[in-house]
């Protein structure tokens, strides 16, 4: 991650600044940093979303392909997690240098995604056995501004909700093997619920205290944090993944209390989330803004 | 396809425009907080951020004490292309284009200025629709202009194809370029008419060439034209505070 230099006195200051509940810029230890986000960026893409939340960037594209199913799981697509982490956002993301947290944040993605009542592989399947839909959600890291793992993951989700997927009409059966006719019409689709989908948490130690959204300042402050991938399923928060980052240990007790402080962010974040980009849907015609991307 | 004419009888080309049109620009600088430079360039439905750092102290085995070292990367999201791609970088004609943006830079830079140093250019990508190359280029002299890095002059670059009846065709989109048209790039210094890079695909006759050398180097004018105006208008809003813009009227 982006390394930022930080003196002992400034390490302090950022210390103490937790320990009463107000931090350098202002906020409380529950608070997010103001973010902004956008859907349909890329065109070339079934579904996009570009997420900046203060310093952090990142680009998300979701490609569709016909796939067949595994022979474990007949009646299930597939779904598949790719992170790019661009030189853009630091000099030492160049040629590999960004592989190891690339892999890392595909990994935790893929892990919170992987239980069926987290995000429902059954919805991308044709035809059992022959034909499902692989999604590719192809995650670019423009700039790192601290907490990576939230942002990747709410950028995922709206691009996932985003996603249209082209409806197939007709299957012709051809000597057992079944031929399909993918619909061309952009507006003859389907979309993909995201009531369930996970988004993940950061939950920071510093001194005594968590903190969520750590800046990357923080971050530096911070010995070890804990990763909580919240999903809601009939408005209850479940855990789907949680993992430790860093390489300092917890207590057993603060880890509990990252825990709980860990879903109620996430509960509330993700409504938040939700509601904006049904907001976004509802607007038509007129009323709809302009896609301003990167100009803004 | 071989019969398929890039223009109309009616003198308009696949995506409707006339043959000298380019594709509608929008750029801007200063789009990211961490780089010292950084823009955004998008030409028609091709869309590209690049990345300036820099000037810093060169790498050891890298350094030359002479000049400054220009270090660049060129890669495409993987969602960028219709096909999606299964490496972002590291390909072959990411590395060439790669090598040829180090080319054309190094043509525009003042590289005496900066010994011992190091200028890092990241281009990225984000939706690709022909000339790749020119709006990476396009994008990175931006962001040189926006990390306050002494150029020459702009170095922009454009391409150029040749119809049926042989007439060019300024800004090759994807379309035509698949569709089976030759396409010729051109990097050029627009103010002292130079050219820094040129590359082209397939063939054209040699009583063709010059008029389609011609209307790229048309289109890098134009283009430059653009960027300056995006670049006085970037000046003015960073400095209003500093009661630039009045000073300038």
């Amino acid at each position: 991650m982006a390394n930022v230099a930080l003196s002992e006195a400034e390490k302090t200051f950022i210390l103490h600044g937790v320990e009463e509940d107000f931090r350098c810029d202002g906020r409380s230890r529950r608070d997010y940093r103001p973010m902004e986000l956008e859907c349909e960026i890329v065109n070339n893409a079934s579904g996009s979303a570009r997420l900046r939340l203060a310093n952090t960037d990142i680009l998300v594209g979701v490609k569709c392909e016909i796939d067949t199913p595994t022979s474990l799981h007949p009646d299930q697509g597939k779904i598949e997690f790719f992170v790019d982490c661009s030189a853009n956002a630091t000099p030492e993301f160049e040629g590999r240098g960004g592989e190891e947290l690339a892999l890392e944040l595909a990994d935790t993605l893929t892990n919170a995604y992987e239980s069926p009542s987290a995000f429902d592989l059954k919805s991308l399947c044709i035809l059992p056995g022959q034909h499902c839909w692989k999604l590719y959600v192809d995650i670019l890291i423009l700039e790192c501004g601290g907490n990576l793992f939230d942002a990747v993951s709410l950028a995922s989700k709206a691009a996932i909700f985003n996603t249209r997927i082209p409806k197939v009409t007709a299957a012709v059966m051809d000597a057992g093997e079944a031929e399909l006719l993918i619909s061309d019409d952009p507006y003859n689709c389907t979309r993909i619920e995201i009531d369930n989908i996970p988004i993940l948490v950061t939950v920071c130690k510093i001194g005594d205290c968590c903190v969520v959204d750590p800046s990357a300042e923080e971050e530096q402050c911070s010995t070890a944090s804990l990763v909580v991938g919240v999903s809601k399923r009939n408005n209850k928060c479940y855990v789907s993944h949680t993992h430790t980052v860093g390489g300092g240990s917890l207590h057993k007790d603060t880890m509990y209390k990252c825990l709980n402080l860990g879903v109620t962010a996430g509960a509330t974040l993700n409504d938040a989330l939700e509601k904006a980009l049904r907001l976004e849907e509802s607007r038509v015609g007129n009323k709809r803004k302009e896609t301003v991307g990167f100009l803004k | 396809m071989s019969n398929f004419d890039l223009l109309s009888e009616q003198g308009l080309r696949l995506d409707g425009r006339r043959p000298h049109e380019l594709r509608r620009i929008k750029c801007k600088l200063g789009v990211f907080e961490q780089p010292d430079g950084s823009a955004y360039l998008e030409q028609g439905n091709t869309k590209v951020l690049a990345a300036v750092y820099g000037p810093h102290q060169a790498q050891n085995k890298k350094m030359d004490i002479n000049e400054v070292v220009i270090n660049c990367q060129y890669s495409m999201a993987t969602f960028s292309t219709a096909e999606r791609k299964k490496r972002p970088r590291g390909d072959r004609k990411s590395q060439e284009i790669t090598l040829y943006l180090r080319q054309a830079l190094r043509a525009a830079i003042k590289t005496e200025l900066y010994p011992r140093s190091q200028i890092d250019v990241y281009v990225e990508v984000m939706q690709a629709d022909g000339a790749n190359y020119a709006v990476a280029l396009n994008a990175a002299t931006l962001a040189l202009v926006d990390a306050g890095i002494c150029l020459k002059e702009y170095v922009v670059a454009c391409t150029a194809s040749l119809s049926k009846n042989n007439i060019p065709l300024t800004d090759v989109s994807n379309h035509e370029e698949i569709s089976g048209g030759p396409t010729l790039t051109v990097a050029s210094l627009p103010t002292s008419n130079k050219i820094a890079f040129m590359e082209m695909t397939q063939r054209f006759h040699l009583d063709n060439l010059p008029k389609v050398i011609e209307q790229a180097l048309a289109g890098c004018r134009e283009i430059q034209a653009i960027m300056e105006t995006a670049v006085r208008k970037h000046l003015m809003q960073m400095g209003s505070a500093g009661d630039w813009s009045n000073i300038a009227k």
